[in-house]
């Protein structure tokens, strides 16, 4: 098993490496100019040639890959475009409200979904999980920007005025200090992925169902409550870990749409703007810390997918 | 999921014309199977009718959509059914008209991602060794990007415009329809009519798209439908964040964009786009999710 952890890991490795090389020649190496990019059409020649001195891109596109690497590395972003500030400093606050707000929705969202998954495969064929069924179909078919402005349409604005439409946030506040507004955006997350993860919930708790040692557990005239929750979820859920993990590095995309809708203080928010303002340090910052949570998370799920499948478990030892 | 679960012996020779009649059958068979169920048929109403709203709008508008008509964000009036935008354009008119782009752009980044995934996916399948890992390992790297990251990283480096977009949005969906179609092949791979074409000496590409592709129409069919609902999504999401399509568009991702400051005293501006949007993602879904589910209960052998 450490063989294939040692591979699986190494693998990440190197797409995080690849990935890196994606977001540097994306924004740096390939469209001729950065510094034109950035100043835009009427940029006069010597503001061109101070952003170029600064950016370094009169060395080698080599030269300066790895020099922006290094300081990924360390993380040092380089300095913003449109402030001068530091791209760390501008975005480690950001970082945190993202993460409370990520979080958050995950905590509702997982056991949320599993209870509805479990209801839906108890409930197999009847009325109930056909409505549940096609409700969660429904709302996993919609973009999150348009739960969102849904949401505020409903309780932000026009219907009911009960929750704030714009997520402000204090300067030196933190998303925890002010719940009030982490809640909406929260709840377009949760509408979002709960769908995924409660119907690969119903089917792999249908097959369970199915299975002789739950048959053998009803037999033995267990409580009905007993062997749903001792017997067939704790058999079911692997699935559901899974998915729910790949729902969460989803999150790291999906967050983004919702921030704008919402206004919300943090990295995605943070990258449509610098992309607005064509702020390419900061772009490729945010670009590789989204790209490197979802393959970490990834990794994790995967490891955790192996350790909680004894049949895996085995199989990789081997 | 290992060897393939049906082993049963492949009763008509290999391309033959037997087999293309089977295959006839069996995609009828699919389809009634569709048709069958009720979110098949609610997804297919409510998608056809959206089609032809995003279609046919311009045809119904009573204004052009550029044009000034009424006083910024006012209310449905005689001369504007459901008010003015924010600078005063008919919101009804341009609704109309905003569907053509979604749509075009969606059904053609779709065509581009499935079919170059389509591609990717079979060649890894059946060549499998070094190639499928360093194809699959591409992918990975462009699937550590979540779609609309991408789209932005791209957008960045590049002005915007219409073929940029639809090329950005296919190009985000190839990992993830090559990914499953892989899947899907690499079980046909190891089927007794494959080997036959391959102990006949048939050259590698007649295999790959005359025994492979056809087998795995179904996973290729979902596929479609869950990138078409997608791609609307995700192309809806580029305008409305402000880095796609640009004013004076009549679109339904930028006219939200567009009119959500002021949704307090005009709500249609944005009600009118998101509802279409909804509708239209809902319905690609309903209707994908019922092929998909018939799809599953023949391969069963029917429930």
């Amino acid at each position: 098993m450490s063989r294939f952890l040692i591979r699986r890991i190494l693998l990440g490795l190197l797409t995080l490496l690849l990935v890196s090389v994606v977001v540097f020649a994306a924004t740096q190496a390939l469209p001729g100019n950065a510094a034109r990019a950035i100043l835009g059409r009427d940029a006069t020649p010597a503001r061109l040639q101070a952003l170029t001195e600064q950016l370094h891109l009169n060395r080698s596109v080599f030269s300066q890959y790895f020099s922006w690497l290094g300081g990924v590395l360390h993380g040092d972003f380089g300095n913003s475009a449109a402030t001068q500030a530091p791209v760390s400093h501008l975005i480690s606050s950001r970082i945190l409200n993202t993460a409370f707000l990520v979080l958050v929705s995950a905590i509702i969202a997982i056991p949320l979904s599993i209870g509805l998954g479990v209801l839906m495969a108890v409930r197999r064929d009847k009325p109930t999980d056909h409505i549940i069924s096609i409700t969660t179909l429904a709302l996993a078919a919609l973009p999150e920007f348009v739960i969102g402005i849904g949401l505020v349409l409903l309780f932000a604005t026009n219907v009911w005025h009960v929750l704030p439409a714009v997520s402000i946030i204090p300067p030196g506040e933190h998303a925890w200090n002010v719940p009030k507004v982490v809640v909406l955006p929260a709840a377009t997350l949760i509408i979002a992925v709960t769908p995924y993860i409660s119907r690969i919930m119903r089917a792999s708790m249908v097959e369970v169902l199915e299975s002789d040692y739950v048959t053998m557990a009803r037999l033995k005239g267990l409580p009905n409550r007993t062997v749903i929750w001792r017997h067939a979820v704790p058999n079911a859920i692997v699935p559901a870990i899974q998915v729910s993990a790949l729902q969460l590095a989803y999150m790291a995309g999906g967050v983004v749409l919702v921030e704008v809708v919402f206004n919300f203080p943090g990295i995605g928010s943070a990258l449509v703007d610098a992309v607005g303002n064509r702020d390419i340090p900061e772009v490729q910052a945010l670009a590789i810390i989204i790209a490197a949570v979802y393959v970490v998370v990834n990794l994790i799920a995967d490891v955790l997918t192996i350790l909680v499948t004894p049949r895996l478990r085995t199989a990789a030892a081997r | 999921m290992s060897t393939p679960a049906i082993t049963i012996e492949d009763p008509i020779e290999p391309g033959g014309v037997g087999q293309e009649v089977m295959r006839q059958r069996q995609w009828k068979v699919l389809l009634s199977a569709t048709m069958h169920q009720w979110r098949s048929r609610i997804g297919l109403v409510i998608f056809v009718a959206m089609v032809f709203v995003a279609l046919a709008g311009p045809l119904f508008a009573p204004h052009s959509p550029t044009q000034f008509v009424t006083a910024p964000n006012s209310p449905p009036s005689s001369e504007a059914l459901f008010g003015g935008d924010n600078l005063g354009r008919d919101v009804w008119s341009r609704f109309l008209y905003g569907g053509r782009s979604v749509l075009g752009m969606s059904v053609a980044a779709t065509i581009i991602g499935v079919t170059l995934g389509l591609a990717v996916g079979l060649t890894a399948a059946y060549m499998s060794g070094v190639t499928d890992e360093v194809l699959m390992r591409i992918s990975d790297v462009f699937m550590a990007f979540p779609q609309i990251v991408l789209a932005l990283l791209l957008l960045t480096a590049f002005p915007s415009s219409v073929i940029l977009i639809v090329l950005i949005v296919g190009l985000s969906h190839a990992p993830r329809v090559a990914r499953v179609i892989r899947g899907a092949a690499q079980q046909v791979v190891e089927r007794d009519f494959v080997k036959a074409a391959e102990a006949v000496g048939e050259p590698r590409r007649r295999i790959i798209f005359g025994e492979l592709l056809p087998n795995v129409t179904s996973p290729l069919t979902v596929e479609f439908g869950l990138r078409l609902t997608y791609s609307v999504g995700l192309i809806a999401a580029i305008n409305f964040l402000g880095v796609g399509l640009q004013p004076p568009k009549a679109d339904w991702g930028l006219m939200i964009n567009e009119n959500r400051l002021a949704v307090t005293v005009q709500p249609w501006g944005v009600l009118l786009p998101v509802i279409a949007l909804a509708l239209l993602t809902i319905g690609s879904n309903l209707l994908t999710d019922g092929f998909a589910r018939a799809a599953i209960g023949i391969d069963r052998g029917g429930e």
